[in-house]
């Protein structure tokens, strides 16, 4: 030891370490990144329209408050349906619900699928051949088929419970894909030392493992997101939505129910339309910009 | 202070873990209070099996390993690391990529001295980096991938002398180490063995072996070969494949001469 006094040596900070690099250097090309801004930029004006619109619309979705069928004026943002009902209020609503189901099922959907991958790649043996049958067999559950029967028998009330519906029957490949990152982590030896440090096995998966893979959980998570949504309109506008409350893919199943493209009520089902587009399709693209941000391969030289 | 019994470690193989693969069978020897043995085998002769089994980082299939004279399957796993540590053969694989490489000295802390003050830990670590000829100033607040192999496999023997251990499992610490550092690290251990420390000195350097233990098992495809005083085993070598890695040393009189 030179004549440095160890304790300050010890406390001294060191400027321009790594993973801080690591972390500007991800969003230096985070900002550069023209996909990831165009997704971003997309999803945040949708998510401002459902979290603000429904303040500014003071009219009320589902009841008679024009004239039928009117198109867009300055009254009516987006016209009226056949009933009377104001589309732009329907819309702001929906945009709303879309969001709050792609993150209720989404989030849950990311949550079993991480604590079945993580629990099954880090113990392996016996409890991860009983998780995989599990994943196996709700993999192969006929989703659509199921969901008829409950249907029919509880009905889909709310958006809450569609989104359960979704969360419990999407996380399948998630656990799959986590739990053979998992298997690949934990042969390393930092996770044995962490071991003979005493550490117990859920904070070696959520302090070791997990933080090694967080880009990656982060875009499964926005990727859940997006295909949650995508499944709540398809349920909906094949009629096995919540039956009160409103949406996106219930605007389209009323608009096509009573026929507004025969009758040529565009205003009725294009905007839902574009929105469910426009949502889905910037999640993706905001998720290849990201796997471009993390994944240095992937950058545009 | 330590004991293996006949233990056997087989590995499943093959796509579907239809094949077998012994790769530690019916192994016996043991370690004293204050004394180092050497584990001393070709690669993939099991080694490093058996310091994960001792470590309790992998199950045995048969036989028992005891410490003190308990079945360490049956003791406290905390307690257990508390006396018995190990250093890993793969400096650059033991610590997590995207934290600080002195994190591993946090978690220690995190784990065993909770309540002890923040000074009197850091003057423990310092200490402890002092151990191992390490300058703290150079090695703390850095990430793994800033520090060179030699620097993370002297903290990491750093970081087992942080607990009070009885016993330490050294999977080739000497590896990435330069010859004048390999000394001091030897001679580390040699101080510690005096104070009582327990070692199983895995290495494949007949050399160092010969340096540090006192007695020496040679490995070969998982069994034992040979098995004695270091001295004995060097000098007189009863097992064919020994004589063989004993000729196998270059010597340091000696040239090669291209054949
Ligand atoms: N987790 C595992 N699964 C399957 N086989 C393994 C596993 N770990 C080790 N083996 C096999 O067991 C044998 C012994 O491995 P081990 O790591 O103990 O060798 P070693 O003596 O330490 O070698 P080296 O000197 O190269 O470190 C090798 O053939 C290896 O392929
Ligand atoms: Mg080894």
């Amino acid at each position: 030891m030179t004549t440095t006094d160890p304790i300050t040596a010890i406390t001294a900070p060191d400027p321009g370490t790594a993973p801080i690099s690591v972390r500007r250097e991800a969003l230096y090309f985070a900002v550069r990144n023209g996909k990831l801004l165009v997704g971003v930029t997309i999803v945040t004006i949708f998510l401002l329209i459902g979290i603000i619109g429904p303040f500014l619309v003071d009219r009320p979705p589902m009841e008679y408050v024009g004239l039928p069928m009117l198109p867009p004026s300055t009254e009516y943002w987006l016209g009226t349906t056949t009933f009377g009902q104001d589309v732009l209020a329907q819309f702001v609503y929906g945009v709303r619900s879309t969001f709050e189901v792609g993150l209720l099922a989404g989030g849950l959907s990311a949550l079993i699928g991480m604590v079945i991958g993580f629990v099954a790649g880090y113990r392996g043996g016996l409890v991860d051949e009983v998780l995989n049958m599990i994943t196996n067999v709700v993999l192969v559950i006929p989703t659509l088929a199921v969901l008829l029967i409950i249907n029919a028998y509880l009905g889909i009330r709310s958006v809450g419970m569609q989104a359960l519906f979704i969360g419990l029957t999407s996380w399948p490949w998630v656990a799959r894909a986590i739990r053979a990152q998992t298997f690949s982590l934990r042969s390393r030896d930092f996770v044995d030392l962490a071991r003979l440090s005493g550490v117990g096995t859920s904070r070696i998966i959520l302090r070791e493992i997990a933080p090694n893979m967080s880009s990656y959980l982060f875009m499964t998570f926005i990727l859940l997101f997006g295909s949650s949504i995508l499944i709540a309109s398809s349920l909906d506008f094949i009629g096995l939505g919540p039956t009160d409350g409103v949406s996106l893919g219930l605007m389209l199943n009323h608009s096509n129910q009573w026929s507004a493209l025969h009758l040529g009520l565009w205003w009725w089902f294009i905007p839902p339309g574009a929105a469910i587009t426009a949502i889905v399709g910037a999640l993706y693209v905001a998720n290849v910009g990201l796997d471009e941000v993390f994944n240095p391969k992937l950058r545009e030289l | 202070m330590l004991k293996l019994q006949e233990v056997s470690k087989v590995f499943r193989v093959g796509a579907f873990g239809g094949k077998t693969m012994t790769a530690v069978d019916e192994v016996s020897f043991e370690v004293a209070r204050g004394e180092v043995v050497s584990l001393i085998g070709e690669s993939g002769s099991g080694k490093s099996t058996i310091g994960k089994m001792v470590l309790r980082l992998m199950s045995a299939q048969a036989g028992t390993i005891t410490f003190d004279g308990d079945d360490i399957t049956k003791l406290d796993k905390r307690a257990y690391y508390r006396k018995v540590q190990g250093v890993f053969q793969d400096p650059f694989s033991s610590y997590n990529p995207i934290f600080k490489a002195d994190r591993v000295f946090s978690m220690i802390k995190e784990v065993y001295f909770p309540k002890e003050d923040d000074r009197v830990w850091r003057d423990k670590v310092a200490s402890a980096l002092n151990d191992v000829r390490l300058d703290a100033g150079a090695v703390t607040n850095k990430f793994p991938h800033q520090l060179s192999g030699g620097q993370l496999q002297r903290l990491l023997i750093a970081r087992a002398l942080l607990l009070d251990i009885d016993f330490l499992v050294a999977d080739e610490i000497t590896s990435m180490l330069d010859a004048s550092t390999r000394i001091d690290v030897l001679n580390l251990l040699a101080d510690l063995k005096l104070r009582g420390l327990g070692v199983l000195f895995i290495t494949h350097d007949l050399a160092l072996g010969n340096y540090i233990s006192e007695r020496t098992v040679v490995l070969h495809q998982g069994r034992i070969v040979e098995y004695g005083p270091t001295e004995k085993v060097f000098e007189t070598p009863e097992h064919a494949y020994t004589r063989k890695l004993l000729a196998s040393v270059p010597q340091l009189h000696r040239k090669w001469e291209g054949v």
